[in-house]
């Protein structure tokens, strides 16, 4: 089967900055995918380019199977894309449940005049979106807190409604953007065993940004390692760690981003 | 010891602090001016207005340090605040032999002084006003050293009969006022009258505080089937509100029918403006312009003067006001698609003027007759019958209120209404989710026009002609500041907040002159006391709920 995403010779410069250079990746469909770097290798930017919120200057993105490079980011995410954020980006003053619905839009028809009139139509999909948006709660293990306004849940909580309001659009290929960062290492091993659990059920293809090296390792099934904006190594988890630039790439520079931990214990 | 020492020391700053209130308010002329209007049997505002500049600074003063000092000393502090307080003001008068404050202050003179010395003469007097600043102090300094309780409900039941005196007025001009008449003065509340608000508002808070317990264990033991008793209490108070509003002109008379009518069409312009500022949180200065646009549309269309083009009656000419003001805001929403916050505003700001300029040009007025504006505006028959007096319009601007607080509150709860919440939280974020910005902004700029268009076009008809000037920004800001007042994005508060900021200026005519003023303060005080709205949107519990629409 064809992958879901490929990505064919990215480029997106900013000034005289080229933030991702000449990228090619690849995420086969069903499969968790990980893009990592040290700060500033242009990880976040190549999410932006697939999510339509910068346009690359150069390359191609298909995504199942159609050219998405240049899409407003609202026309990706109704093809089947959809992501979170890195710092969480709720719509805070907005209930749980509603943050959900929200993220059932692209799946919603109904018009202004539906609205007004209370047409079959609005009140189908409006009692289908509420019990979507309760499913979803139970499943991200919200339930009880769907009327708590966003910016009153706690940070695992919110991590977990961002997936679930990304989850509501029933998308085919979720970007997860550093699902884990902020988290103790109980909140990270739940976070992993979720991923790999939206993984298998829902059969979601993912793609993470990542910077915990346990994580990465533990659910990824191909990593790219990204260093300002060039993709210096592809491969298997067990692969990257051995991989010499990789080391390099992270301990020449004497980032503290936790590999050096990750590669002496393993 | 040195903790002594502050307390005294700020005690001072503080009279001194309501000194120099007392001083600003009485050489601005506000407290001469407001001297025209009792409240309460001879008190007048004006005086209210000084023991208020003393008051709030001892109150708040004393409040902070109610838990750390005496009661003894904080007696002994109040009478220092208040009298210091009351000296500063009881200088004027004192010196005024030597100085010469009307050179520069042009309200002090002899009615001012007379004014603040009870007509005593100006040592006597003096001493009098110093008596009675520190007495109130004295009096400030018991209510606050009064349990929590009691405390917080004697202040809003001498808030509540300030308000109630001031407000008198509007007893007097009901249909029913005779009713009324034991418990109102000459002008404002008699001795009786004041005392029974002042008990009946504490004896509310004592019910109401010793009731919350047993409700809230009812709330709990939810009824299951059948109409519970909570929804049985709704639907009676709503058949009574009902009644009360559908009667309130009856009871109002013409000239607080008036009133009603302008409340009400800000009513409908707020609930227009909260769907482009409070729900999609698009910041727009510029509103008028599209109730500009609604009355013209109306003027041209009926007028049965030189300027009407096709002498339609009201209800034709209705849904084209409204459509004209819709296209306006999709119009003016297409170059700011890509303009937030500050220069959103900016643009819509000048684009209300250049609606008002255009209104005022002479290259337009053959068509819409420049500053002469438009007359004989007709008003709209109804079966044979005509809306003519406030008390008719007071019905017709109901029914629209009706059909925009409807449209409003539909759309709120749709996916669009969501599109437009989640745009005003993260705009971006908001794309991510698949919302279409250009499609979302404009609808928010279409139906808050269209609400405005439909303003416009019942005022034109309701006074009969318009002016450009009638079309001036303080529109503009009015509408934005009730909603604020009100509770951004709250559907009730724009009400509230149409009666707080249109209704209580129109009672309080006689005091124009301090009317920004006025404003300004209770704004400030606002934003500062309560920023989330007098009533805010509440939040809406739907998980465990089945309930989808009707």
């Amino acid at each position: 089967m064809e992958p879901i995403l490929i990505a064919k010779g990215v480029t997106k410069r900013f000034g005289g900055l080229v933030a991702v250079n000449n990228l090619d990746f690849t995420i086969e469909r069903g499969s968790i995918a990980s893009v990592i770097g040290p700060n500033g290798a242009g990880k976040t930017t190549f999410f932006n380019c697939i999510t339509g919120f910068y346009t690359p200057e150069e390359g191609k993105i298909i995504f199942d199977g159609r050219e998405i490079q240049g899409l407003t980011p609202d026309r990706v995410t109704r093809m089947g894309i959809a992501r979170t954020y890195q710092n969480i980006r709720l719509f805070s003053n907005m209930t749980a449940l509603e943050n959900i619905m929200v993220g059932r839009h692209p799946l919603m028809r109904h018009q202004w005049w539906d609205a007004i009139l209370h047409t079959r139509r609005y009140k189908r999909e409006e009692q289908e979106a509420l019990e979507a948006a309760r499913r979803l709660l139970n499943f991200v293990g919200l339930q009880g807190l769907g009327d708590q306004l966003a910016r009153n849940l706690p940070y695992g909580a919110q991590r977990r409604l961002e997936i679930a309001r990304a989850l509501a659009s029933e998308p085919k290929l979720l970007l997860l953007d550093e699902p884990t960062a902020g988290m103790n290492p109980q909140e990270t091993s739940e976070m992993i065993r979720f991923i790999r659990h939206l993984r298998d059920e829902l059969g979601l293809s993912i793609l993470l940004i990542e910077h915990d090296m346990k994580v990465v390792m533990t659910i990824s099934e191909k990593i790219a390692v990204m260093d300002f904006g060039k993709k210096i190594a592809e491969g298997k988890p067990e692969e990257i760690q051995r991989n010499p630039r990789v080391i390099e790439a992270y301990l020449g520079r004497g980032a503290a981003s936790g590999i050096g931990k990750a590669t002496a214990t393993a | 010891m040195d903790s002594q020492n502050t307390f005294w020391k700020s005690a001072v700053k503080n009279g001194l602090l309501a000194g120099a209130i007392g001083l600003y308010s009485t050489l601005v002329g506000l407290v001469q001016a407001f001297n025209k209007r009792a409240v309460i049997e001879q008190l007048s505002l004006g005086h209210i207005t000084l023991l208020l500049s003393w008051g709030v600074v001892a109150y708040v003063f004393l409040n902070h340090h109610r838990e750390s000092e005496s009661k003894g000393k904080l007696i002994a502090a109040g009478a220092l605040v208040g009298g210091l307080g009351a000296f500063l003001v009881a200088l004027l008068p004192m010196t005024a032999q030597w100085v010469d404050y009307h050179f520069v202050f042009v309200h002090a003179g002899p009615e001012m002084y007379s004014l603040l010395t009870f007509g005593k003469g100006p040592w006597l007097g003096s001493a009098m006003l110093v008596a009675v600043g520190a007495l109130w102090g004295i009096l400030i300094a018991l209510v606050v050293s009064l349990p929590t309780f009691w405390r917080d409900s004697v202040v809003k039941a001498f808030l509540i009969t300030i308000t109630v005196g001031l407000l008198s007025d509007l007893f007097t001009g009901m249909t029913i006022g005779w009713m009324f008449q034991p418990f109102l003065g000459v002008e404002g509340l008699n001795i009786l009258g004041a005392v029974l608000v002042f008990g009946l508002s504490i004896a509310y808070d004592y019910w109401s505080a010793h009731r919350k317990p047993k409700e809230s264990a009812e709330a709990v033991a939810t009824e299951p089937a059948g109409v519970t008793k909570s929804q049985l209490r709704r639907m009676v108070v709503g058949a009574l509100a009902l009644v009360v509003v559908a009667g309130l002109p009856l009871l109002l008379g013409s000239y607080l029918s008036h009133v009603l009518n302008m409340v009400g069409l800000y009513t409908i312009m707020g609930l227009g403006l909260n769907i482009v500022v409070g729900y999609a949180g698009l910041l727009d200065l510029g509103y008028v312009a599209f109730f500009a646009l609604g009355a013209y549309t109306m003027g041209l269309l009926t007028s049965t003067g030189p300027l009407g083009i096709a002498h339609w009656t009201f209800w034709e000419a209705v849904p084209f006001s409204i459509l004209v003001a819709m296209v306006a805001g999709i119009l003016l929403g297409v170059p700011v698609l890509r303009m937030r916050g500050d220069y959103l505003a900016i643009v819509t700001l000048g684009f209300g003027e250049i609606i008002r300029i255009l209104a005022l040009s002479n290259w337009l007025k053959p068509l819409i007759g420049g500053a002469q504006g438009i007359l004989l505006i007709p008003k709209p028959p109804l079966f044979g019958f005509k809306i003519q007096t406030p008390i008719h319009f007071y019905y017709l601007i109901l029914v629209g209120i009706g059909i925009a607080a409807f449209v409003a509150y539909r759309l709120r709860e749709s996916r669009l209404g969501r599109a437009w919440m989640a745009m005003r939280e993260d705009e971006d974020v908001a794309e991510a989710m698949g919302i279409d910005l250009v499609v979302t902004k404009l609808t928010a700029f279409a139906f808050g026009a269209s609400f405005s268009g439909l303003a416009g076009a019942i005022f034109a008809s309701y006074v009969g002609s318009i002016f450009p000037h009638s079309f001036n920004l303080l529109i503009s800001i009015n509408v934005l500041s009730l909603i604020i007042v009100g509770g951004v994005g709250s559907m009730p508060g724009v009400f509230v907040g149409s009666l707080a900021l249109v209704g209580l200026p129109e009672l309080l005519r006689e005091f124009a002159e301090y009317r920004m003023l006025i404003y300004g303060l209770s704004l400030i005080a606002m934003m500062l006391l309560k920023p989330e709205g007098f009533w805010p949107e509440p939040i809406r519990k739907r998980e465990l709920r089945e309930e989808v629409g009707d």
